[in-house]
């Protein structure tokens, strides 16, 4: 069985890159955005605001980080849906393939690619960057894994729900991106206003952003436990939800 | 002959709508058995309660010797399956979905190559899914039916939407799927195509099994009428026909005669009066009804409406 999920691994990431907008848009426009904000604001920096400045120290590394997560996911969430309007999920479980296996194969493809970009994206920094990057990248690779692979849960609760292939991009960037604006990522959660610091404590964006934030920084995993917890707690009911409505045609 | 596939009272409900009622048939072995009906009779759904891919309300499937919701992974490993209207991976060439499908079966799968040759796509195989035409990939799709070498085969709606010449194409195919002993179940609202494939058919119609037998004894059966239609200057011959003891009308128009009856010796008949008094004919035609007729006459409708 695990020759199977291999193989179906393998083609599903072969098929998603001869997709002509799929490499290009899924890879190339976060990594592009990073480079050019990078450089917008880049340029009025001096070495002495670098220090107070923390959203180009922090911030905005993690938001790029989370644009790779969110839009892998929106990715995830299309695929999905297409491929149950054209009866190819059905066509796969008419064989001794369990079902569980064809949907980690779409999970693992979509950390592939989240490694891929956040991979090209440190290439991209190292070049124009215009602070270099001192950060722990491995540990935060890992940590970028994670929440994506939360978010990934997520995904698939907006896959059951969505009526249409049509609709599937659309609903899931209505339901994700708002996420950012309450993450912490542009006001600190400390600053928040009561009700707006109620709804970020239950947008599990927000344990991703606290994650990635920390790691970023070089705090250790065990500052963290945490949101590690959150985020393992959102993969666990999302995907027990998702075992519920989730629908194969 | 011992059954491969056994049904008896199945019954299956969306809702409030009642897809399947109360079926019951059994299929043998290496035999092609036919389920046919309009679109909407409940052919589909109970094909996938038997492939394991619905489960039934209520009653007894045995595919194999297998229950197809309690076993279902051991049922895919040895059945084949095509599914109505499915698709694949836009971009997966033919050669990869090949692979792919044969890496998913515990026993070792047929060579891929050869499958593909034998099926016509060998020029194909580095070709994307979407580039390839409505044929070849219905071709694709008895090729990943029968990567496993399945004991039975099953074709849901195999040739809708396809041009007579492919479709024809098709057909060989399946006489080729039994005559490797394979068994073969499939579903089509086409009835030349029951005819011309189907060793026996059961009818289908609102989620009812209303009749099953072999198509010529279903003709045999609902539909012995029998009609000549000639052309003759002779001028006795009208009086010649109504003697006919078969015959049971005959009309005239012009040269021509119609003559109606029932029975397979209508047609002798004919023939035996035409000669025993010498008329010359200049034209001779019989008009066999078909399962077309017997769908009619057993529904009041064609299938087609």
């Amino acid at each position: 069985m695990l020759r199977g999920l291999w193989k179906l691994t393998w083609i599903e990431t072969k098929v998603f890159l001869r997709e002509p907008l799929g490499a290009l848009g899924t890879i190339g426009i976060p990594v592009l955005a990073f480079v050019v904000v990078g450089r917008m604001m880049g340029a009025r920096l001096t070495p002495a605001s670098l220090a107070t400045n923390n959203f180009i120290g922090v911030g905005l590394p993690v938001l790029a980080a989370v644009l790779i997560a969110i839009s892998a996911v929106l990715s995830l969430v299309t695929i999905i849906s297409i491929y149950r309007e054209g009866g190819i999920l059905k066509r796969l479980r008419a064989t001794p393939l369990r079902p569980q296996a064809i949907l980690t194969a779409h999970v693992v493809v979509k950390l592939l690619l989240t490694a891929a970009t956040l991979g090209l994206m440190v290439l991209a920094g190292k070049r124009y960057y215009p602070i270099g990057l001192h950060a722990p990248l491995f540990q935060f690779t890992i940590a970028l894994l994670i929440s994506t692979w939360s978010i990934l849960s997520i995904g698939f609760l907006i896959a059951s729900i969505v009526p249409t292939a049509r609709f599937a991009q659309p609903i899931g960037g209505f339901i994700l991106y708002p996420m950012i604006g309450v993450s912490g990522l542009f006001i600190p959660l400390a600053s928040m206003p009561p009700p707006l610091h109620a709804v970020a404590r239950i947008v599990p964006l927000t344990y991703a952003v606290s994650l990635l934030e920390g790691i970023w920084k070089g705090d250790a995993w065990s500052a963290h436990l945490g949101d590690l917890a959150a985020l393992a707690l959102v993969f666990v009911v999302c995907t027990a939800l998702s075992a519920k409505v989730f629908r194969w045609e | 002959m011992h059954p491969v596939i056994q049904v008896s009272g199945v019954r299956k409900t969306y809702g409030s709508t009642v897809a399947v009622d109360d079926v019951s048939f059994e299929v043998n072995n290496g035999e092609i058995f036919g389920l046919i009906g309009p679109n909407g009779a409940g052919k589909t759904t109970t094909m996938e309660c038997i492939e394991g891919l619905r489960t039934r309300d209520r009653g007894a499937i045995s595919v194999l010797g297998l229950d197809p919701f309690k076993d279902v992974y051991k049922l895919q490993e040895r059945i084949g399956v095509q599914l109505q209207q499915a698709q694949l991976q836009k971009r997966i060439k033919v050669w990869e979905a090949v692979d792919l499908w044969a890496s998913l079966y515990r026993k070792t799968a047929l060579d891929g190559t050869r499958l593909l040759e034998q099926l016509g796509l060998a020029d194909k195989r580095n070709a994307w899914f979407m580039t390839l035409s409505g044929g070849q990939k219905q071709r694709l799709f008895i090729a990943l039916a029968l990567i496993n070498d399945p004991e039975v085969v099953f074709l849901d709606e195999l040739t809708t939407g396809l041009d007579p010449q492919s479709r024809r194409a098709i057909w060989e195919l399946v006489r080729g799927i039994r005559e490797r002993g394979k068994t073969v179940f499939l579903t089509t609202h086409l009835m030349e195509e029951a005819e011309r494939l189907c060793d026996r058919v059961a009818i289908i119609e609102h989620g009812r099994i209303i009749d099953m037998d072999t198509p010529a004894n279903l003709v045999k059966r609902h539909c012995p009428e029998r009609t000549v239609i000639l052309a003759t200057n002779d001028p006795t011959a009208a009086e010649q026909f109504r003697a006919i003891p078969r015959a049971e009308t005959v009309t005239r128009g012009d040269s021509q005669f119609t003559i109606r009856g029932r029975g397979d010796d209508l047609v002798t008949e004919v023939i035996h009066c035409l000669s025993e008094n010498r008329i010359r004919v200049t034209d001779f035609r019989t008009i066999l009804p078909n399962l077309e007729d017997v769908f009619l006459k057993l529904t009041g409708h064609s299938i087609r409406d």
